[in-house]
């Protein structure tokens, strides 16, 4: 038995007092938040902003969910739909993608492999503006290719039971201003990172195992398909996590790229939201919470892998 | 051995669209980002012709000869920055190391107390901005005090009550003073202005981030923490240490490689900062909370000066190329001796 340190009774108490302090500070925002969403709007006043709510009301989060017909508001939910149509496919391609890149980086070198992986790793800590012009003006330009053949799709008197594929095309085509493009965006500006754990797991699993299969005949496919893919679970864990997350809580590609109310996500109605002088300010916290629900909730509920996603970002993984 | 070359090609072939991809769109645009701040290109009607390429003269560095020497807004932009980025590294570290120390005393429900510290990293910049943009609200005449201020009215702490971000007021070492006065004789009479200050309006954005990441630095060090040896703690204390000398003398040493990632990964972050800024304060009272990254959207497009927005993306770049670039090198050294 390893006998540990015990500092004084008094020490002890400062201790947790101190990281009590600390608990306060990183939940009032949040306590804030929770209060304000859910009082009703008798209750909602500035001067009480700190009281607990008097019931369970969701006033707030209605209105800041279907918005506000007299006044003109529109309600964030066609832009939370929105980030679960822009987050979910991104995250699922990233990931895919980052598994294969992640495989060949560790497991078939190939001389200059680790010099063009660096190169790669380096697109994770560019800041986004220095790409955003030419990113502007090549998704316009893909707009302008593109847009005729789409119109030609859209025109097309599609039968009942096609046209849901006309409106699927119509979201996900990669252009400037539509769903499809932010996906583009993010899948590609996601490559570093997702290669980045995929290989490091990977790099951690002997080469000897796969010495044996390639003996057996396997090449590169089967060993992926057979070997490797299996016990991939956790790095696809750590990685869908942490990519649902940076899509889901982005806002810089997509406040550039949709210039279109009904095409942006959340982050970016939300921002609009609390610019605006005609909403209250507990429809914007029921706004924010909104926004933030989703995130929240996987990290509480996969806090584990969360974590192992943070810390890969620091490199050493 | 034939089998073999074609798995290689076959694998080179699968990571291609990946690296043509990285090549083109961080690469090559970074390329023709670099290109377009040469341009005289600041105005929309060079862009509504539908070319790909503008077709604008070239203005050498005039852009960035404009920014770094003329543009008022860009050299507070630039004071900013600075100042955002020590403290927010500074306040990181610190309370993230506190946090870190605090957890590794084998508390009680350890696990809750991360997860409180940890979980702003979860949430969008844009949320921690819209919500602090209201706790740390000074309030007017006929509100009162509301958020934190009114918290700190409550409970009878009046006197931390703030400006916060609305306070337009620049701190620096006043020319009159004892310090002003020496810098003034030796010759470095350009720090007691404004221009070398610290804009008290910044500094609630800095609250703000550090709230979001702080839990951040608490994990790496935490995880940092728990990879020393108990043998070593252990020896030390026998050797008559007390715990406050095994921290300062041991641990800390040990910590020294995390500290760097620290600073790097906080420092990118802070020398890019743009939506926490775009959704919390904006440019702020006189630009007191205006940044790089801002002035660059704001530029390019609000105000369609897509050269200059070029330049000032190619500014933030260089910065943060040199934080992340010797360190991504000696990543890749020190894994291939490996």
């Amino acid at each position: 038995m390893k006998r540990r340190f015990k500092p004084p009774k008094l020490t002890r108490v400062l201790l947790y007092i101190l990281l009590i302090a600390g608990a306060i500070f990183y939940l009032l925002p949040i306590y804030m938040l929770v209060a304000t969403s859910l009082k009703s709007y008798a209750e909602v006043k500035l001067s009480t902003m700190w009281s607990f709510p008097g019931g369970f009301h969701l006033d707030s989060f209605k209105q800041a969910w279907f918005g506000d017909p007299s006044k003109g508001t529109m309600g964030l939910s066609s832009n939370f739909i929105n980030s679960l149509k822009l987050a979910i496919p991104a995250t699922i391609i990233s990931a895919m993608l980052g598994s294969i890149n992640g495989y060949v980086f560790s497991k078939w070198k190939f001389r200059g492999s680790d010099v063009l992986f660096t190169l790669i790793l380096f697109g994770m800590f560019i800041p986004y503006q220095s790409v955003l012009i030419p990113l502007v003006q090549t998704l316009q330009t893909f707009s302008r290719t593109f847009r005729p053949l789409l119109n030609e799709i859209l025109a097309w008197k599609a039968p009942e039971l096609l046209s849901w594929l006309q409106s699927l095309i119509a979201t996900y085509m990669p252009m400037y201003g539509t769903i499809g493009g932010l996906v583009m965006v993010h899948v590609i500006y996601g490559i570093p990172i997702t290669t980045l754990i995929f290989r490091n797991y990977y790099a951690a699993i002997p080469d000897e195992l796969l010495e044996a299969s390639k003996i057996d005949g396997a090449g590169f496919g089967g060993i992926y398909r057979y070997i490797l893919f299996p016990i991939s679970m956790p790095a696809f864990v750590v990685v869908l996590i942490w990519q649902f997350t940076s899509i889901w809580n982005e806002f810089l590609f997509a406040t550039v790229i949709t210039n279109k109310a009904d095409v942006q996500p959340i982050t970016v109605a939300l921002n609009n939201l609390a610019g605006s002088f005609i909403v209250e300010w507990n429809v914007q916290m029921a706004g924010a919470l909104m926004a933030a629900l989703p995130t929240l909730l996987v990290y509480i509920l996969l806090g584990r892998y969360f974590m192992r996603g943070l810390l890969a970002g620091s490199l050493k993984g | 051995m034939r089998r073999l070359d074609k798995d290689r090609l076959t694998a080179i072939l699968f990571i291609t669209p990946s690296v043509v991809a990285i090549l083109l769109f961080v690469y090559g645009f970074i390329g023709w980002t670099g290109w377009a701040s040469l341009l005289k290109w600041n105005d929309l009607a060079m862009i509504a012709k539908g070319k790909l390429f503008p077709d604008v003269p070239f203005a050498g560095m005039d852009n960035f000869i404009r920014l770094l020497t003329v543009d008022q807004r860009f050299q507070v932009d630039l004071r900013n920055t600075v100042v955002f980025t020590l403290t927010f590294i500074v306040a990181c570290l610190g309370l993230g190391l506190m946090m870190a120390i605090l957890l590794d005393q084998k508390v009680k429900g350890e696990a809750l107390f991360r997860g409180i510290f940890l979980f702003p990293m979860a949430v969008s910049f844009i949320v921690t901005g819209v919500v602090w943009r209201w706790l740390l609200n000074p309030g007017n005449s006929s509100t009162g005090p509301v958020g934190v201020n009114l918290l700190f009215k409550n409970m009878g702490l009046g006197f931390f009550q703030s400006a916060w971000y609305t306070n337009p007021e620049v701190g620096f070492i006043q020319p009159d003073s004892a310090i002003g006065g020496l810098l003034n004789s030796i010759g470095l009479d350009f720090v007691t202005t404004a221009k070398f200050g610290i804009p008290f309006a910044i500094l609630s954005v800095v609250l703000a981030a550090t709230w979001q990441m702080s839990g951040y630095t608490m994990a790496m060090y935490l995880a940092g923490l728990r990879g020393v040896p108990e043998e070593l703690r252990e020896a030390a204390r026998v050797d008559g240490a007390t715990e406050f000398q095994v921290y300062r003398k041991i641990i800390l040493p040990l910590l020294k490689p995390i500290t760097l990632s620290a600073i790097i990964i906080l420092g990118h972050i802070s020398l890019k900062i743009f939506d926490l800024v775009s959704s919390m304060t904006g440019p702020g009272p006189a630009f007191a909370t205006d940044v790089p990254a801002y002035y660059m959207f704001d530029t390019v497009f609000r105000g369609n000066h897509f050269a200059r927005g070029a330049a000032i993306a190619i500014i933030i770049l260089l910065s943060v190329a040199v934080l992340v670039v010797p360190y991504l090198i000696s990543n890749m050294r020190s894994e291939v001796k490996r």
